[in-house]
């Protein structure tokens, strides 16, 4: 699905922020991307989404070289990615129905066509509630479910999360956990970034550990 | 979503115990906010800038507009007309020597009237130094005698001017020459340096939009940043985006120009009820009497259309450069 040949990064004349990467995500895998701060983890994730050059490797995403990705392929593969940021990027102005709905309004759909998945996915991650209400009056945890919700509202074949419990209390951490579980036995592979070892140790999954920008990957 | 949709009695729960929603209400019919926020204190500081500087360019390509018609009429009038003047000498008759030169004029072809300027006329005209009461006879004051000429078949002045001379003692012709052209190069320079003043105007106006609009794109930068990770084509994004930038335009610029016209047509009004007051007089006899006309009209209607889209394309760009800069700024090698 996706895979990484010999990929490191550096940022200008700086030293190497990742170097001699080379693993798979495969179909409906899972696993934590971990290793201290500064490790390099978002720089991967940014690699894995396709907003990061390497500055030398081979990335392959759906079977294309991402070298040959031209500017108008990338909405397309992005797609097929969906992306949880660790600040959620919530739009203020719109409600949580329309923030969730968003890649599918930018798409074309006619609202008509999707309502009820988008109200599905709401009731899913236990957002329904909370369908009109507008971003700046939600609580962390609601920002971190609504931003999940919205980057699975496509169906994507790979979830990316950064630190998606970050700021979360350990029983509502867990409950993400289970959501990112349970979409992961309906066939999407699932990346989450993160340094919460509690969370990683309640379920069995790979690990992929980056330290001083080399990775160790723990089956 | 086929699975994962399936509702989990844990999940629907309501945190605070309030009834959950029914199916019926949550799937009603909602209006969609626009994807660009519509009131922003970025887009209200825009559209009062574009206002003003609409306005201020309007103002002055009407003016250029003005002063360009009240030159070229100047060039126009004195064209059209020139004098024949009539010495008195001693032993002749002036009064038939006006009648002779109102004769060889008249039969020339390019003439279109001939009017001698009555003594109560010349009187008027010598009162400001002569005072009024006194006798144009006992004075050696020359008649004058103004003709009309075509503009497009003017007459044969040098053979006018001949004739005159060799058969009425006195007359001699001024056809304005000297005037005419002192004139002609006024009109040209005053022409010349309005469209400078306007050229000037309308690169601080662009100058000024462009700075404004990418100011208030500033605080768009993070829709743009989640409407790309979303996988928003950039065309989908910039047109998002430079629609409403192109309504923003369109309403700073339409008020900026309308009150322009009001502008002038305040002042024409203005002018027109105080013709009597010299002031007025000398404003009119530069712009004329504040009527644009069709020119003045189709111009600012041009430049309130120009604006807005200045306006659109700028944030056109800015989005264009900045999911550029999203992709590439990465690409540090």
């Amino acid at each position: 699905m996706i895979r990484f040949e010999d990929v490191g990064v550096r940022y200008g004349s700086g030293k190497d922020v990742l170097r001699d990467l080379t693993f798979d995500i495969k179909p409906a895998s899972f696993q934590f991307l971990t290793g201290p701060s500064g490790a390099g983890k978002t720089s991967l994730l940014r690699l894995l989404f396709l907003s990061l050059q390497p500055s030398r490797g081979k990335i392959t995403v759906f079977g294309r070289d991402a070298d040959s990705l031209s500017q108008t392929d990338l909405p397309g593969i992005r797609r097929r990615i969906g992306i949880v940021f660790q600040d959620f990027r919530l739009l203020d102005h719109l409600t949580l129905y329309e923030n969730v709905a968003l890649p599918l309004r930018v798409r074309g759909y006619e609202e008509s066509g999707y309502r009820r998945d988008v109200i599905d996915l709401l009731k899913w991650v236990g957002l329904a509630e909370r369908v009109d209400a507008f971003p700046p009056i939600l609580s962390g945890g609601e920002k971190q479910r609504a931003a999940i919700a919205r980057a699975l509202i496509d169906q994507p074949e790979v979830l990316l999360a950064d630190e998606p419990t970050g700021n979360l209390d350990p029983s509502l951490a867990r409950r993400l956990l289970r959501l990112f579980v349970e979409l992961n036995r309906t066939g999407t592979s699932v990346v989450i970034a993160t340094h919460d070892l509690d969370l990683m140790d309640q379920i069995s999954a790979r690990r992929m550990v980056l330290n001083e920008g080399r990775m160790q990957i723990y089956a | 979503m086929p699975e994962r949709k399936k509702s989990d009695p844990q999940q629907d729960k309501v945190p605070d115990g309030k009834q959950p929603v029914s199916d019926e209400e949550l799937l009603r019919d909602r209006s969609f906010h626009s994807i660009v926020p519509q009131d922003s204190i970025a887009g209200s500081a825009l559209v009062l800038v574009i206002a003003i500087m609409a306005f201020l360019a309007s103002l002055t390509l009407s003016a250029v507009v003005l002063v360009n018609d009240t030159a070229r009429g100047w060039q126009s009038d004195i064209a059209r007309e020139v004098t024949v003047q009539v010495r008195p000498i001693d032993g002749v008759d002036i009064t038939q020597s006006v009648i002779s030169a109102r004769q060889i004029v008249g039969k020339f072809s390019g003439v279109e009237a001939v009017s001698v300027v009555a003594d109560e006329n010349l009187q008027l005209m010598l009162q400001p130094w002569l005072g009024s009461g006194f006798d144009l006879d006992q004075l050696p004051v020359p008649r004058l005698i103004s003709v009309r000429v075509s503009r497009t078949n003017p007459p044969d002045y040098v053979a006018m001017a001949a004739e005159l001379t060799q058969k009425v003692p006195g007359a001699s012709l001024d056809n304005h020459r000297a005037w005419l052209d002192r004139l002609n190069t006024m009109a040209r320079t005053t022409i010349v340096v309005g469209i400078l003043v306007f050229a000037l105007m309308m690169a601080a106006t662009v100058l000024t939009v462009v700075f404004a609009t990418r100011g208030a794109m500033a605080g768009n930068r993070h829709i743009i940043e989640v409407l790309h990770f979303v996988g928003a084509e950039r065309a989908y994004i910039a047109g998002q985006f430079q629609k409403h930038f192109l309504l923003l335009g369109l309403k700073g610029a339409l008020a900026g120009g309308v009150l322009a016209i009001i502008a002038l047509a305040f002042f024409g009004a203005w002018v027109r009820g105080n013709e009597a007051d010299p002031s007025a007089e000398q404003v009119t006899a530069f712009f004329g009497t504040f009527s644009v006309g069709l020119a003045g009209y189709v111009g600012t209607g041009m430049l309130i259309f120009f604006i807005a889209m200045l306006t659109a394309i700028t944030s056109r760009l800015t989005v264009f450069r900045h999911v550029g800069t999203l992709d590439q700024s990465a690409v540090e090698t």
